[in-house]
């Protein structure tokens, strides 16, 4: 390969030289890395790849999804692959969907100080302080709102000066808004209602009865979405 | 109209949604518009005294930069815990390039903060910008017969640098509620502490300040009183003694909104010394 098409990366401080135009994991996976935790989806939707970095001459650290990101030449990278974060115990159906329930079970929320270094690291770029603000005012429906696309993949609760442990009030949150205060749909309760009574019962005996090679012509000859 | 930024505070959008509601209107009347930041943060709710405790004031200075953001120069509150701490911590990084310069640095996400965003409580809006005068011309149901005992509490005289009127003795709420027609009275309690956040920890200790607070305010002769803290209103209306159940406590958004706003709600026990909407002046 050309020089003039490749980048040098360091990761976890080792350099390679790798293609321009990969992804940082794809560039990982080039320099022989196999990656067995860290990594997932590779579409940008599980969290699983949290990664950060620098660049030369940016004092900046910055936070992204390694199967989102594309490499730069002189990027020091290091992956976050796990974040070290309790989930409160609870039982849903015991809450009420207040800002009290929040702040009862991650009381921690109370600690922020608004620095804004959650926002600065969230891939998604969410605004992560404002949802903590809107925890502390209690409106659960804005904190389900301003979170709805986070992807848990913990880079704000690593940097958080406050350690608050941000992805798991987002999920209660949104579990929250979604029990109590989401309109209903309709067509869901029809759908559970429908499968109650039986009705592709029919379809999945079908799909029992069939021998090996028929199952792997009807998956081959399946309906995929476009 | 004029458009003022304003910063409501997390009390303002629960608790004391009444204030909010009748300052706003109050302050249409008058030709104010309060025109709420798109995104705001907690005030900061503690001062933070250590010099070197900038990060505490981040907070703060993140509001002063979103009323920067929206071309305004003022930011108003209704709160008088929102607006001490705003103001001491505006006062605080202003008056020490230094500090100024770390905080910029640090917020380096945010538009550079250039410093000289004017923090005003609803009071200094209605004494220095409005006045006494023409807001007593907008009245459309004076608050005659209504003796009102005006409740500073601490937050909104304290530090004296800060503080909205002297400390000692303070008159702006009395020249407010004069302009809206109604009785001031003085009561010698009406500038000592509520007992604030010991309402968690003691609740003892602030039942017998709101006690205290109180049984000044009503051997003064008042019917009401008024205030501009929520958490002053929360305490004096919760670790309130049983004797003390008709003196009610309200903030000065709604006594603002009875006397300038047409058709606003007016509490029964309060109509009943004003006079009903139907033999009030035109």
């Amino acid at each position: 390969m050309k020089k003039e098409n490749t980048v040098t990366v360091f990761l976890m401080g080792k350099a390679y030289r790798v293609p321009a135009g990969l992804t940082i994991m794809k560039a990982m996976e080039y320099a022989g890395y196999r990656l067995v935790r860290g990594v997932g989806c590779r579409g940008g939707y599980c969290g699983a790849c949290a990664t950060v970095y620098r660049l030369p001459g940016d004092y900046r650290l910055y936070a992204d999804l390694a199967c989102q990101t594309t490499v730069q030449d002189g990027m020091y990278i290091a992956q976050l692959p796990f974040t070290p974060a309790t989930r409160a115990p609870y039982r849903l159906e015991e809450l009420a969907p207040q800002g009290e329930t929040l702040l009862a079970l991650y009381p921690e929320l109370a600690r922020c100080v608004a620095c804004n270094t959650c926002t600065k690291a969230c891939p998604q770029k969410l605004e992560v302080m404002d949802a903590v603000q809107q925890a502390l005012r209690g409106d659960i429906a804005q904190v389900a709102e301003l979170t709805f696309d986070c992807v848990s993949c913990g880079l704000c609760t690593m940097r958080c000066p406050a350690e608050i442990m941000h992805y798991h009030v987002w999920q209660l949150a949104r579990r929250l808004h979604g029990a109590y205060q989401a309109p209903r749909s309709g067509h869901l309760a029809d759908r559970v209602g429908q499968i109650r009574q039986g009705a592709f019962h029919g379809e999945l005996d079908r799909l029992m009865a069939m021998g090996k090679d028929e199952l792997a012509q009807a998956y081959k000859a399946r309906d995929i979405e476009p | 109209m004029k458009r003022v930024a304003y910063f409501p505070g997390c009390a303002l959008k629960d608790q004391a949604r009444g204030y909010e509601a009748g300052a706003k209107k109050a302050l249409e009347v008058l030709g104010y518009e309060l025109v709420e930041l798109s995104r705001w943060n907690c005030c900061g709710t503690v001062y933070a005294l250590a010099q070197d405790d900038l990060v505490r004031h981040l907070g703060p200075v993140r509001n002063l930069v979103r009323t920067q953001e929206m071309g305004l120069d003022q930011l108003v509150t209704l709160c008088a815990m929102c607006y001490g701490t705003l103001r001491r911590s505006q006062r605080f990084v202003e008056e020490d390039e230094e500090r100024l310069s770390r905080i910029r640095a640090f917020m380096d996400e945010e538009q550079e903060y250039a410093g000289g965003v004017k923090v005003l409580h609803l009071l200094n809006l209605l004494r220095d910008e409005i006045g006494f005068e023409p807001l007593e011309s907008k009245v459309t149901r004076p608050l005659e017969g209504l003796k009102v005992g005006a409740y500073y509490g601490c937050m909104l005289l304290r530090p004296r640098d800060v503080g909205v009127d002297d400390p000692d003795r303070p008159e702006v709420m009395e020249r407010v509620l004069g302009a809206l027609g109604a009785t001031p009275v003085l009561f010698p309690e009406r500038t000592e502490c509520c007992g604030a956040y010991l309402t968690v920890a003691r609740p003892d200790v602030v039942q017998a300040r709101s006690e205290r607070i109180l049984a000044s305010a009503k051997s003064s002769g008042a019917d009401v009183v008024v205030t501009s803290c929520p958490l002053c209103q929360f305490n004096l209306e919760n670790r309130r003694p049983a004797w003390a159940a008709g003196l009610p406590v309200v903030y000065l958004g709604e006594v603002l909104a009875w006397a300038l706003v047409q058709g606003a709600t007016v509490p029964e026990e309060i109509q009943a010394r004003i006079g009903k909407p139907a033999e009030v002046k035109a």
